[in-house]
């Protein structure tokens, strides 16, 4: 219950505008972010939300029984009262009907756990007022003991009113977000292969287990995701560490050849991948943080502060390693590593060494990377398996083995993948980043700003 | 013990099953690939994948006869092979190696997707298209048969008999033509291009043609598991099977006509013999719950499988019948 006046006080000194409902739990963060963007909140897009608050129904809720709850409410029309609520079993024997209350709110107790179709009444909304996207009728699947908040996303028109997001612009956006994303991760991949000349394909599960950690610390763990991205950005260093010095090195003291090398990160791959599904298991789920974010209008696109920080993070970070490479030793040392390892090495360069800050760098940017993927994403098994295709498409485009190539040709690759979906369905549009590798291949095999010596 | 022996049984039929043909197939195609001429070729399940909806396709979707699938399945693995080559054959092996994984991940979600549903029934993909062919069995398809021990139904045995046949053919097609002056190049090629260069020989259209071929021969694989299932799913086309192909590949020996198919049966063996073992083991309290439950079963086998392709190339990498010297490649 100590929530109840949180939330109050979220309202009050939020915008009066299209408000949803924000969990209790992060309804003080969640004030401060929105009362920071207030004029832009007043133009928001969305104009209703339903969530159920299950503190604040204690009748419902401390008599341990299932419930399915929910409020109806626009920002133009308020709460809307009176409006009949049905739910059904999934079988399609009623259970109860409500009317919502004057604050738009209803739950209706449900027998036990297991899914249930909730209905509202389209005739009985006020005009002006619509039902979303999501129609009339929801399934919602109730847990024990729980009372399941049930979300009609209803629209009122207001999306229509002023600003508004031009798809284009928004799917621009978009695509540098996740450009930038690819980028962070495909990096580590890029250094590696310049350096070592090793097409690392386990480079995938350093993105995952990166996000796996930061889950478990952050969801098990109960530690704040910032602190928690930084604690799996060490576990990746220390697991890109230990690939260098468990495997690659020995190996390369074999005189284990490329392709080998190449078969043998493969085997690595499938080994971290399924082990992580075994450990973490084959669902997906996001972070304890940052979730309820509604989305922020900049006029011709829309935005979550989340995604934001991830384009925010991506630049700062990337510039970072940019300047190592350019200013530092190290950096400079990567660099002639990666030009020439035998020039390179006599002339005193530790090439071991230089290796081995490269493997670590890689993989705390993966982690990194891989955080942000699966705070866009969710976290799940095989997130950083799919990344890796886009990554050698945007590490391919670039040039293989150039830093930089890296970096512009994942932007290329996120930002044509997210366009694409302008011209073709949104569940194929992987397939044009990996069309458009294979037509780079054709036109200009060395990449953007590789060198025409590496490509054999 | 009996579930242990229960456990080599049905191992045991997974050593002939329709599964080791699969995998015996995709294996000889990456044996003319891999083994032979040292093209990296990771996405050999997209053209299985393609075999198998060659026929689905045709016989569900077009109505075309049985035999016609098969040829349009042939025809998809040869376009799909010279639109991969096209691009990348003249180029480092690894960047062959990166566009067929894509390029085999691109098409699975292709095929999956929702706009693709009227021609690939998206997600649950097609079935029924095998009857014509399991109607040709020269006994009752539905019957059931004991052969020491294992029960096979009239159907699979029909199915397991060609694809025996089909790996025959293929492995006695690529025994001869390893042998023959086409053979001697395509080694050569795998050994260093550049010398081949030098005498002459046309080494794009060399390497064209090993990839041509061996795609065909995956498409056949692809076939054989879309009948014997007789169903043809995306999903089942998963790019872990190229690499269960490969693991069974240099367990053989690569560059031996025999290294794959004896592979991919042992590797068949061992996967179903730990699965089947390990449940039981768990099922009895030897291995507790807590470290394993049943449900990981599945995974821990890629996770073996992983395991052992890494340490058989580090420390085997001519597998069991192989040559040491003929595997030792580099890419360039």
């Amino acid at each position: 219950m100590t929530h109840a006046p949180q939330r109050a006080r979220g309202h009050g000194e939020g915008s009066t505008a299209g408000r949803g409902q924000v969990g209790t739990s992060t309804a003080r963060r969640r004030s401060r972010w929105l009362r920071s963007r207030r004029p832009l909140v007043l133009t928001l897009l969305l104009a209703a939300f339903t969530m159920a608050l299950a503190m604040l129904m204690p009748g419902i809720a401390s008599a341990a029984n299932e419930a399915v709850t929910g409020t109806l409410q626009t920002s133009r029309s308020g709460p809307i009262a009176g409006v009949p609520v049905t739910v059904e079993t999934a079988a399609g024997d009623p259970v109860d009907t409500a009317e919502t209350d004057e604050n738009g709110r209803f739950a209706v107790p449900v027998p036990g756990p297991g899914e249930y179709e909730v209905t509202i009444d389209p005739e009985a909304l006020p005009d002006g007022v619509e039902l979303g996207d999501r129609g009339e009728s929801l399934t919602v699947t109730v847990g024990p003991n729980r009372a399941q908040p049930v979300l009609f996303g209803l629209a009122d028109g207001t999306s229509n009113a002023g600003g508004g997001s031009v798809e284009a612009v928004q799917l621009l956006v978009d695509g540098i977000r996740f450009g930038l994303l690819i980028a962070v991760c495909a990096v580590g991949l890029s250094l590696i292969y310049g350096t070592t000349g090793l097409t690392n394909f386990a480079h995938g599960e350093l993105v995952t287990i990166g996000a796996v950690v930061a889950w478990y610390v952050n969801v098990q763990g109960g530690i704040p995701l910032i602190p928690a991205t930084i604690i799996a950005m060490i576990v990746g260093a220390a697991v890109g560490a230990l690939n260098e010095l468990a495997i690659w090195r020995p190996l390369r003291r074999r005189g284990t050849g490329l392709v080998a090398a190449l078969v043998v990160s493969i085997g690595l791959s499938m080994l971290l991948r399924y082990l992580v599904q075994i450990v973490y298991g084959g669902f997906s789920s996001p972070y304890a943080d940052y979730q309820t974010q509604r989305t922020v209008d900049y006029g011709v696109f829309t935005m979550t502060n989340r995604s934001l920080a991830s384009i925010v993070i991506s630049v700062v970070v990337l510039v970072l390693v940019a300047l190592m490479l350019q200013r530092t030793t190290i950096g400079k040392a990567m660099r002639a590593v990666a030009d020439n390892r035998d020039l390179a090495a006599s002339s005193g360069i530790d090439v071991n060494r230089v290796i081995l800050v490269v493997w670590m760098m890689g993989g705390a940017l993966a982690t990194l990377g891989g955080v942000l993927l699966g705070l866009s994403d969710q976290v799940q098994w095989d997130m950083g398996f799919r990344l890796l295709l886009l990554m050698f498409a945007g590490v391919t485009l670039g040039g293989l083995g150039t830093a930089y190539g890296a970096l512009v040709g994942s932007l290329i690759v996120g930002v044509f993948v997210q366009m694409s979906t302008l011209v073709i369905p949104s569940d194929v549009k992987y397939v044009g980043g990996l069309l458009l590798l294979i037509v780079i291949l054709v036109l200009r095999p060395q990449g953007i700003l590789g060198s025409r010596a590496r490509i054999g | 013990m009996s579930e242990l022996l229960d456990a080599f049984a049905i191992a045991g039929k997974a050593f002939f099953g329709f599964q080791a043909i699969f995998f015996a197939l995709l294996a000889i195609g990456i044996n003319v690939h891999f083994g032979y001429t040292g093209l990296l070729n990771f996405g050999q399940i997209a053209f299985a994948m393609l075999g198998g909806f060659g026929i689905a396709i045709s016989v569900s979707m077009w109505g075309l006869p049985f035999w016609v699938g098969v040829i349009v399945g042939v025809a998809a693995a040869v376009v799909l092979a010279l639109l991969l080559g096209l691009p990348t054959l003249r180029l480092r092996a690894d960047y062959l190696s990166i566009v067929t994984i894509a390029a085999a991940e691109g098409l699975r979600l292709l095929f999956r997707s929702v706009s693709a549903t009227p021609v690939t029934g998206g997600t649950r993909g097609l079935s029924a298209f095998n009857a014509d062919f399991i109607n040709l069995a020269p006994w009752d398809p539905a019957g059931r048969h004991q052969i020491l021990g294992t029960s096979w139904s009239g159907g699979e045995l029909w199915v397991a008999l060609i694809g025996w046949l089909l790996v025959t053919v293929f492995s006695l097609l690529v025994w001869q033509l390893m042998r023959s002056p086409w053979g001697r190049v395509v080694k050569a090629i795998r050994e260093d291009e550049d010398a081949v260069r030098a005498l002459g020989k046309n080494v794009y259209a060399y390497k064209m043609q090993a990839l041509v071929l061996g795609g065909v021969i995956g498409a056949f694989g692809g076939m054989v598991y879309a009948v014997a299932t007789g169903s043809a799913i995306p999903d089942q086309y998963q790019n872990a099977n190229t690499f269960l192909a490969y693991a069974a590949l240099i367990l053989g020996g690569a560059a031996r006509v025999l290294g794959p198919v004896i592979g991919s049966m042992l590797l068949l063996f061992i996967l179903q013999f730990a699965d089947t073992g390990l449940r039981a083991l768990i099922d009895n309290g030897v291995i507790p719950e807590a470290l394993l439950s049943s449900t990981d079963v599945a995974q821990i086998r890629f996770v073996l499988v992983g395991l052992g392709l890494m340490l058989l190339l580090v420390f085997r990498p001519q597998g069991i019948f192989g040559d040491r010297r003929e595997v030792m490649l580099d890419a360039r």
